[in-house]
């Protein structure tokens, strides 16, 4: 979301300022319908036993939109959690706090998918 | 020009503890506290995935606890945490969306999502009640 005068100039903070804010919007927009149908879901769900987890999950709309959701959440996640690190974490530690918590989205996210894979593909 | 010694201290600018809370921080900084709430939630919802997948004898365990008092108050504390950072999150997108800038609709807006967020926990969970039986 530049200007093409900006652009020309090349001026700006490390030319891709608004990169981050912009995708943390995007995430966030993305989210909105995802979380509340999930949200309704679990509650429509509430007291069902395994049985009836699993062959809510296995359903393909079903598990194409858990993968969506799941990787939406740790997407915004991270970049949300981002911000806070930068804010409040000054020292040396700011950058090992930065890729802990990354790698941490990063490993939940994909143990999210593919939990959600293998019960969707299980025979 | 300050041309001092740089190791005297220096003035801070006003920090958060000198102001009155009003509902434009307090909602500001709700919305950061619940971000950070769901994510610890977040790696809930990938053990919950994991158990499912890992079987039916490690679903019936965080069943179990989800059904246990600590559970109901963690579903709470999350399903509270989720319409607040939710309506919230909305609120601010209109903003980005350049709209709602006014004082006047600035409290109506965060008076709704105090509103609606408490809200929707309340039905949220009178509905799952209720489908329990």
């Amino acid at each position: 979301m530049r200007s093409p005068l900006s652009r020309a100039l090349g001026l700006g903070s490390a030319k891709a300022g608004t990169q981050q804010w912009w995708r943390e919007r995007a995430s966030a927009l993305a989210l909105v319908p995802l979380t509340v149908w999930f949200a309704a879901s679990v509650i429509a769900h509430t007291g069902s036993n395994y049985l009836a987890f699993i062959a809510w999950l296995r359903t393909p709309l079903v598990a194409l939109l858990m993968v969506l959701l799941v990787a939406g959440i740790f997407y915004h996640m991270a970049l949300g959690l981002q911000v806070v690190i930068e804010d409040y974490v000054h020292s040396a530690l700011k950058t090992v706090a930065l890729l802990a918590m990354r790698f941490g989205c990063c490993g939940l996210a994909v143990a999210g998918i593919l939990a959600i894979l293998q019960i969707a593909f299980r025979r | 020009m300050t041309t001092s010694n740089p190791k005297r201290s220096q003035p801070l600018s006003p920090h958060i503890q000198i102001y009155r809370p009003q509902l434009t921080s307090v909602l500001s900084i709700a919305n950061r506290i619940s971000g950070i709430v769901l994510s610890l939630y977040a790696i809930v919802l990938v053990v919950w995935l994991v158990a499912g997948a890992a079987g039916p004898h490690a679903y019936s365990m965080i069943h179990v606890f989800m059904g246990s008092g600590a559970g109901r108050i963690l579903l709470f504390g999350c399903t509270f945490s989720f319409f607040l950072h939710l309506c919230g999150g909305i609120r601010h997108l209109i903003w980005d969306a350049g709209f709602g800038f006014e004082l006047r609709t600035i409290y109506a807006s965060g008076w709704t999502v105090v509103l609606m967020s408490s809200a929707l926990t309340i039905i949220a969970w009178i509905v799952s009640i209720v489908l329990a039986g």
